[in-house]
């Protein structure tokens, strides 16, 4: 099954330019830019994702929600490849990433933020995005240490774009802080930042939200948008605001005790009483 | 100029000083001989404790097997540079091939031990680095080699047998010691440390640098933005291995007999001292705590009869105090009160030189 999929026309376009990727992409409309089968984990005796399905196509916002110990975050480490399913089946853009490694399916497009942020407390607001572009940059450790002329030209042209990425979020005033320095805002923004910066075609952001007010939820919905348009990216996310939720995603799909509860339309899905029931009880 | 570029300008243009500075005075005969030779030592000290520094700082990982890296550069070192001068080539060419013969040799087993090593983290990794340190120093506890006219002959635990008494001559002698030519001088060692210097500062502010220490800094979010942890840490531990190789070859060659039992547990924790206390990932730090950590017994042993029996007790209640002053949470408060003062009088200099400009 991987080889047929692997070798679908729509595998190509890693390299080529953004205009010609739209194009492409405007043709295969239909196709979806994620595609998961059946996904299930077991963990022990417990099932944390039974069967789920999802379909998200190209430059969507979806959401995925459910209350507490619903396998929403189990659901995103299936798809970074921190588990490995039990069964069922991950597509990206066409192409099979069942039980890859986490940086396999990195360097195959998928980025990711954490719920209990996870930033390179250490190092300097700049280099957490400089790392990572790691792997867009050419230079080897050795040309490295000698510096040769291509360290300093990849190096200035990664700094250049790294600075870039941080002016979208507005953190280009605090490139040198220690990225543990910086407000809890920010540091979500800039945990999002450096997972663009490994040029994803799929973002994942798992609550983006958790911790903030009102007023920050607001302007990171703006950003998520931004994002998504600027980027051209397709976005999944983990919330549990409903106000983002209900603001700013298509589709919605919502899990609750590992299975599938409800699918579709955002209003429509929360509208569903079998959702208001899974949230609020009987 | 960028922050790190400048610190690491400053720290390496303050060795380089410091080392023209000492070696003009030495050459000008102003240092005795006791001074001299501690200066040697101090510098092979600094190669050892900054390159663990990039495993224990960047890494973050404890390491304490440094002193058997050390140990695979001095003897396979010593066995190289014994051979090209008996040999007859000139004792610059043989200290320098010794040197970077050394360095390879344990760079390569630093790549060996660390592909199991680094599958590992925090206490089990420093468990068994630990080990390997152990089992580096007991085989060269047992290795023989000796020449002679048929060539090389190699012995386990044993010496071995049959060899040409005319041609014979004792390379490594196991736990007797082996006797490297007395090559080592100041000059040779700031060069290597200089040299040393620059290979980790190129290569902690490159990508590979970055890759490390966010590995040390979030293994998982270092996984999901693409990096590949375990060769980065291979990398680096194995960097860290070669450097700690030619800083062995150098203390080889830097004394009459060299025992393999001096490369134990207690010199590996003596240059992890210099690390944590001269400040993790710190390079700078890591020179300056091997200078004053190792001069400070030198200069007790100096004082008076009295002082030298007790130099190891006060050694160690300098020990304490430092790493009081470095992590107690009173001293943090104080230390970060003083700056914060600093900081006000030079801001309140600047806004009162402004007002009357």
């Amino acid at each position: 099954m991987s080889e047929l999929e692997k070798n679908t026309p729509e595998v190509q376009g890693e390299n080529t330019a953004v205009e010609q990727k739209a194009a492409e992409t405007s043709e295969k409309s239909s196709a979806p830019m994620l595609e998961v089968r059946e996904l299930s984990i077991q963990f022990g005796g417990l099932r944390a994702v039974d069967g789920l399905n999802l379909k998200i196509k190209k430059h969507q916002l979806y959401g995925l929600i459910g209350p507490n110990g619903a396998g929403k975050t189990t659901v995103f480490n299936m798809l970074t490849g921190v588990y490995k399913p039990t069964s069922g089946a991950i597509f990206l853009d066409g192409v099979n990433i069942t039980g890859k490694s986490p940086v396999e399916i990195n360097k195959s497009g998928i980025a990711r933020t954490f719920q209990n942020i996870r930033l390179f407390k250490e190092m300097s607001v700049l280099d957490n995005v400089k790392v990572g572009m790691q792997n867009s940059t050419k230079y080897t450790t050795i040309e490295g240490i000698l510096r040769l002329p291509r360290y300093f030209k990849e190096e200035k042209l990664m700094t250049e774009r790294a600075i870039e990425l941080l002016k979208v979020f507005e953190l280009d005033g605090e490139k040198d802080a220690l990225s543990a320095n910086l407000p809890y805002g920010k540091q979500r923004k800039l945990e999002i930042a450096r997972a663009l910066a490994t040029n994803p075609k799929l973002l994942l952001l798992d609550e983006p939200a958790a911790g903030m007010n009102p007023n920050e939820t607001e302007e990171l919905m703006n950003t998520i948008r931004f994002v998504r348009d600027k980027f051209d990216m397709t976005i999944l996310l983990i919330e549990h605001d409903m106000k983002l939720v209900s603001g700013i995603c298509e589709e919605l799909t919502v899990l609750n005790f590992g299975q599938e509860l409800a699918q579709g339309e955002t209003s429509a899905v929360l509208n569903d009483p079998k959702v208001i029931t899974a949230y609020l009880g009987d | 100029m960028r922050k790190t570029t400048k610190n690491n300008l400053i720290t390496f243009g303050g060795t380089l000083i410091l080392c023209v500075v000492l070696g003009i005075l030495m050459q000008a005969g102003k240092l005795n001989s006791m001074t001299t030779g501690l200066m040697v030592t101090i510098g092979i000290y600094i190669i050892a404790s900054t390159s663990l520094n990039l495993t224990v700082g960047v890494l973050g990982e404890l390491s304490l097997g440094h002193a058997g890296f050390m140990c695979i550069g001095a003897f396979s070192s010593a066995t190289v540079s014994t051979l090209m001068i008996n040999g007859g080539a000139p004792n610059w060419l043989s200290f320098a091939v010794a040197i970077i013969f050394g360095a390879i040799m344990a760079a390569i087993l630093g790549f060996l031990i660390g592909i199991p090593v680094m599958r590992l983290r925090g206490d089990y990794l420093a468990i068994v680095t630990l080990g390997f340190g152990e089992i580096l120093k007991s085989l060269f506890n047992n290795i023989y080699i000796t020449s002679d006219k048929n060539g090389l002959h190699f012995g386990f635990t044993n010496p071995p047998k049959n060899i040409d008494a005319s041609t014979k001559l004792e390379i490594l002698r196991g736990p007797k010691g082996t006797s490297a030519p007395d090559l080592t001088n100041f000059w040779v060692v700031a060069a290597v440390l200089l040299i040393c210097l620059i290979i980790l500062m190129t290569f902690i502010d490159s990508k590979s640098g970055r890759a490390c220490m966010a590995v040390r800094d979030n293994y998982i979010a270092a996984q999901s933005v693409g990096i590949n942890v375990t060769k980065f840490r291979l990398m680096a531990f194995t960097l860290s291995a070669a450097i700690a190789g030619a800083a062995g070859a150098l203390y080889m060659h830097s004394l009459a007999n060299m025992l393999p039992k001096k490369f134990d547990y207690n010199l590996s924790i003596l240059i992890l001292v210099y690390v944590v206390l001269g400040g993790l990932g710190s390079l700078r730090g890591s020179i300056i705590a091997t200078i004053v950590l190792y001069a400070i017994p030198e200069l007790l042993r100096g004082i008076n009869q009295n002082i030298v029996n007790y130099r190891m007790l006060i050694y160690a209640i300098i020990l304490i105090c430092l790493m009081l002053w470095k992590n107690a949470p009173v001293f943090i408060n104080m230390r970060e009160k003083i700056k914060a003062k600093c900081k006000k009088s030079k801001t309140a200099d600047l806004t009162s030189g402004g007002a009357e400009a």
